[in-house]
Parts: structure tokens; C-alpha cells; sequence
């Protein structure tokens, strides 16, 4: 755009501008995990702590170690990919699909929904406890998937620290919750442990949005606050998933601060519930 | 504002750093009383400001923000709430979103994070100036105003050794003064000033460069 940026880098800025891209190539090519078309600022950041929590003076460091010690990526990884959420995070959202999409998920014999960028779980649990109380749950398969398989065996166990439950508890209840939240776990030493019921309905997959392809049609898409770490053009990829993936009419859900306004896909998706950023796919007439 | 008055004594003189041209943006960072000293700051910015600022104020998590309404109403510049992957447009003030970090990215565009809390605190002034020093280097001016974390002081730092330029304000005239001096504790920041004078400084700063006189402010 007009406010081009001639980089006003110092030596030391070049320098790991030029190890931060040799690491992302070096770690695709080793273990086949592609952050190429991530957001570089968020990434650096990520990497910038990584070289902190692994006490590494240099990136190039790092890269050696990461090179060198296999047991060492599984948790560069998780640093790299971990996304703390919350249950009902952003009420309001759910309470747009409580109120507007489940009404015309009614209608649909069966359901599958797809939660791309599970991360721990958390969005997973809470969708399946809204359907639950919408009673449709019992006709519905939820697709959890994650790049992560770490991260995916920690959601698949769906235990939480007590202390996270009650500001999911809030969240619940502002979604327009029909039962108290502690319907849905057991406590014990000082963890909550979510609802074996509510897992048999999830599928939880290993599936990475910048090199994997679509594995089922569903009906709503739900990937908040993920899209943002993306570049635009691997976010127009993501996007590119959730429309085939997705049957006529079928919804897509995002985060509150992210937009399609910026992607190619603006046209395609049609906005639903604008302010909880809630869309419909089919062309804008 | 009257006569400037002499440099605070832990402020190294502009002159080490040559002049305080070719600013493409401007980082805010601001906490407790940090509304207050915007009022003061964000207006004085003319509507022929060239650079881009970006404005970290730390906000309730759990509710909208108001400061684009507000602002809106008082600044020559254009004001907006931060989107993700939206281009930087020169002259606009953008405030990071509650609950979201604020990052510029390559481009410039604006990026948006829900990564952890970075002192107690989403958006984080250290997150925004460490992402802008990456992409500005020595065309930014980062400035640390009142608070009462110690958001800032890395990001500030960062700021520095990117080449850029350096402001606080001067811990006496500050509601609440921890931010202020954590930062001055990491890094000698070029400037340390009273808001009347950093009003002063943004009114010529980042000027479109048809418009710029190229006299040193000072």
C-alpha cells in the first residue's frame, strides 16, 4: 500500500530475519510442519520466547538444537502452536448460534460440525454442550482437528484446572445456558473432568489447514481466532476448506475481531450474524 | 505550551541519534491515567501527520471499547479500532481491540493475537512495539506514558535497539509513574518530557514529507 516501508533493519534485525526464515524452512523440511504462511509478527514473537525458554543466544542456535534433538520439536511445537481458550468464549457467540443457527440446524436429519484449530478442546466441549441442550446432539458428529497431536491427546482427555471453571461457568450461563455448567464435569483434585457423553460425539484428528485437504461436508464450521495467525494467503486457503467443505447454506463461525474482508472469500460467505461474526455461505445477490 | 525546558538529566540529547526526521510511525503505550494523557496527546497530531499510531491503552477484557467514538470526535487524524490483516494507511490512529493483542506485521498490515497474557495484560504495549520495531527500525518513535505495570519497558527497549526513537513522560507529571520508570530503568530513553511537550513533538512529527520542513525539533 501508499505507506510503503522501506525496513529500517539494524545488522542484528537482518540477521534473524534471516535465521527466523531458515528455521521455519528447516522445520518444514525435517517434520513436514508448514508455518510458511504464518503471520510473521506473531511467529516471531512465539520464536523470540522460544529462544528464551530453550536458552538460546541465537536463532541458529536454536535451529541446531532443533535439527539435532529430535525430543526436543514435540515442545518447540507446542510453543510454536499452543492457543490458550476458554469454554463459550465470546458468550455471545454461542448465544448467536443458540438463538439463530440452531433453529435452521433443526432441520438437518443429521449434523456434523467441524472445529478447525481445537487446540485443548475447549470450543469442542462447549459446542457439544450447546447442542446437547438444544437436543440436538444426539444426531450430531463433531470434528475436532488440530496440527498438533500433543495438543489433540490433551483435548481428547478433557480435564481442565478447577480454577478455569469458574470463568467457563460465566461464559455458559451468558450463552443462554438451559443447565448449569456443572451438569458437565466432575471435579476431583482440583481438576474437572468434562462428560464421557459429550465426547462420544467428537472426533478428535490430527489435520493441518496449510497442507491437508476437506475429509467431510458439514454443516457449520467453527474456527475462532485462528485465521489470525495466518498470512492472507494461507488464510485464503483455510477459507478455500471451509467453503468446499461446507453443504449450501451451511455457516461458518469466526473470531470477534477477524473478518473476511481482507480475503478473497468476502464475496462468498454472506454475513449471518454480523456482530458475532457468524456467516452464511452463497454468494452476496 | 511555553518554552521548552532543558532535557530531563536521564534523557541522552537527540543530537547522538541525529534528528528526529522520517518517522513512519508511532507507538502509544499507555495504562492507568493513560486515557487522560491521550486526551491530552492523540489531538495534536495534525491532519497532515503522514505517520501511522498505533495506540496500545490497557482496557477491561470482557467488554467493547469506546476509544474509537471517543477519539473519533477530538483527533484531526483518522480513528480506528485495529483489524487484522488491514493495511496501514499513513495518518490513521489505530487502538489495539479489548481482549486482542495488536501487532504490525510485514506489509505494513496490522495483525491481531490471542496469545497469552503479556504482563497481566491483552493487548500488551510490549507485544505492539517489538512487532513495529521489526517492521519500522529506525523510522518509529515509541512512547511510554503513565501506568501502573511494567508493560513497556521491554517493548520500548526493543524500540531503541531497532534504532528508533525513544519518549517518555516525565515521571513527576505521570498519574501513576511505574511504567515510566521501569522503562527508563531498562533503556536511557532519548527524551523524557511532560505531556505539553510531547504534544509538542507529535504536532511536527511524521508530517507528510512534501509538507516536512526538515528543522530539527528540539
Amino acid at each position: 500500500m501508499d505507506a510503503q516501508v522501506e525496513p529500517g533493519y539494524t545488522a542484528a534485525g537482518r540477521k534473524f530475519e534471516i535465521e527466523f526464515r531458515l528455521l521455519i524452512e528447516a522445520i518444514y523440511h525435517l517434520y513436514h510442519y508448514d508455518f510458511r504462511g504464518y503471520s510473521a509478527a506473531s511467529l516471531r514473537r512465539r520464536v523470540k520466547t522460544a529462544m528464551v525458554r530453550f536458552h538460546c543466544d541465537t536463532l541458529s542456535q536454536l535451529q541446531d538444537r532443533v535439527m539435532h534433538e529430535p525430543a526436543l520439536f514435540p515442545v518447540l511445537l507446542d510453543h510454536l502452536t499452543v492457543q490458550v481458550s476458554e469454554m463459550f468464549r465470546d458468550p455471545s457467540y454461542f448465544r448467536s448460534l443458540r438463538e439463530q443457527v440452531v433453529p435452521i440446524l433443526r432441520t438437518y436429519p443429521s449434523l456434523k460440525v467441524w472445529v478447525a484449530g481445537c487446540s485443548a478442546g475447549e470450543e469442542a466441549y462447549s459446542l457439544a454442550i450447546l447442542f446437547r441442550e438444544e437436543g440436538l446432539l444426539p444426531r450430531t458428529l463433531i470434528y475436532a482437528t488440530d496440527i498438533n497431536a500433543h495438543t489433540l491427546q490433551r483435548a481428547e482427555a478433557g480435564v481442565y484446572s478447577i480454577d478455569r471453571i469458574a470463568g467457563f461457568t460465566v461464559n455458559h450461563r451468558q450463552s443462554g445456558a438451559r443447565h448449569s455448567l456443572a451438569d458437565y464435569y466432575t471435579a476431583a483434585y482440583g481438576r474437572a473432568m468434562i462428560d464421557k457423553s459429550l465426547r462420544d460425539h467428537i472426533v478428535f484428528s490430527d489435520h493441518s489447514l496449510a497442507t491437508d485437504s476437506v475429509f467431510a461436508e458439514v454443516q457449520l464450521v467453527s474456527c475462532r481466532n485462528v485465521l489470525i495467525y495466518f498470512n492472507r494467503a494461507l488464510q485464503d486457503r483455510a477459507l478455500n476448506l471451509f467453503h468446499d467443505s461446507l453443504c449450501r447454506h451451511g455457516f461458518l463461525g469466526i473470531g470477534s475481531k477477524e473478518s473476511l474482508r481482507f480475503s478473497s472469500y468476502d464475496r462468498a460467505f454472506q454475513p449471518f450474524v454480523r456482530e458475532d461474526r457468524i456467516y452464511q455461505k452463497g454468494a452476496a445477490t | 505550551m511555553n518554552r521548552p525546558a532543558d532535557p530531563h538529566p536521564k534523557a541522552r540529547q537527540r543530537e547522538e541519534r541525529g534528528s528526529i526526521s522520517g518517522i513512519q510511525a508511532v507507538v502509544i503505550g499507555a495504562s492507568a491515567g493513560g486515557l487522560q494523557a491521550l486526551t491530552e496527546l492523540l489531538p495534536a497530531f495534525s491532519e497532515r501527520t503522514a505517520a501511522a499510531v498505533f495506540v496500545v491503552l490497557h482496557i477491561p477484557r470482557d467488554r467493547p471499547s469506546l476509544l474509537t467514538e471517543l477519539f473519533a470526535r477530538k483527533c484531526a487524524l483518522e480513528v480506528r479500532e485495529a483489524q487484522d490483516k488491514e493495511p496501514v494507511a499513513p495518518g490513521t490512529v489505530y487502538f489495539a481491540p479489548p481482549n486482542y493483542h495488536l501487532l504490525v506485521d510485514d506489509g505494513p498490515q496490522l495483525a491481531l493475537s490471542a496469545d497469552d497474557l503479556v504482563h497481566h495484560s491483552r493487548p500488551s504495549i510490549d507485544v505492539l512495539f517489538e512487532s513495529a520495531a521489526e517492521v519500522y527500525g529506525k523510522r518509529l518513535l515509541g512512547v511510554i506514558l503513565t501506568g501502573a505495570n511494567e508493560d513497556g519497558a521491554e517493548g520500548l527497549a526493543a524500540v531503541h535497539d531497532a534504532g528508533g526513537f525513544t519518549v517518555v513522560q516525565e515521571p513527576e507529571t505521570a498519574q501513576a509513574s511505574t511504567m515510566v520508570l521501569s522503562a527508563m530503568q531498562l533503556k536511557s530513553p532519548d527524551f523524557v518530557l511532560p505531556l505539553g511537550r510531547i504534544a509538542e513533538l507529535f504536532r511536527t512529527v511524521g508530517l507528510d514529507s512534501s509538507l516536512r520542513t526538515g528543522r530539527p525539533l528540539g
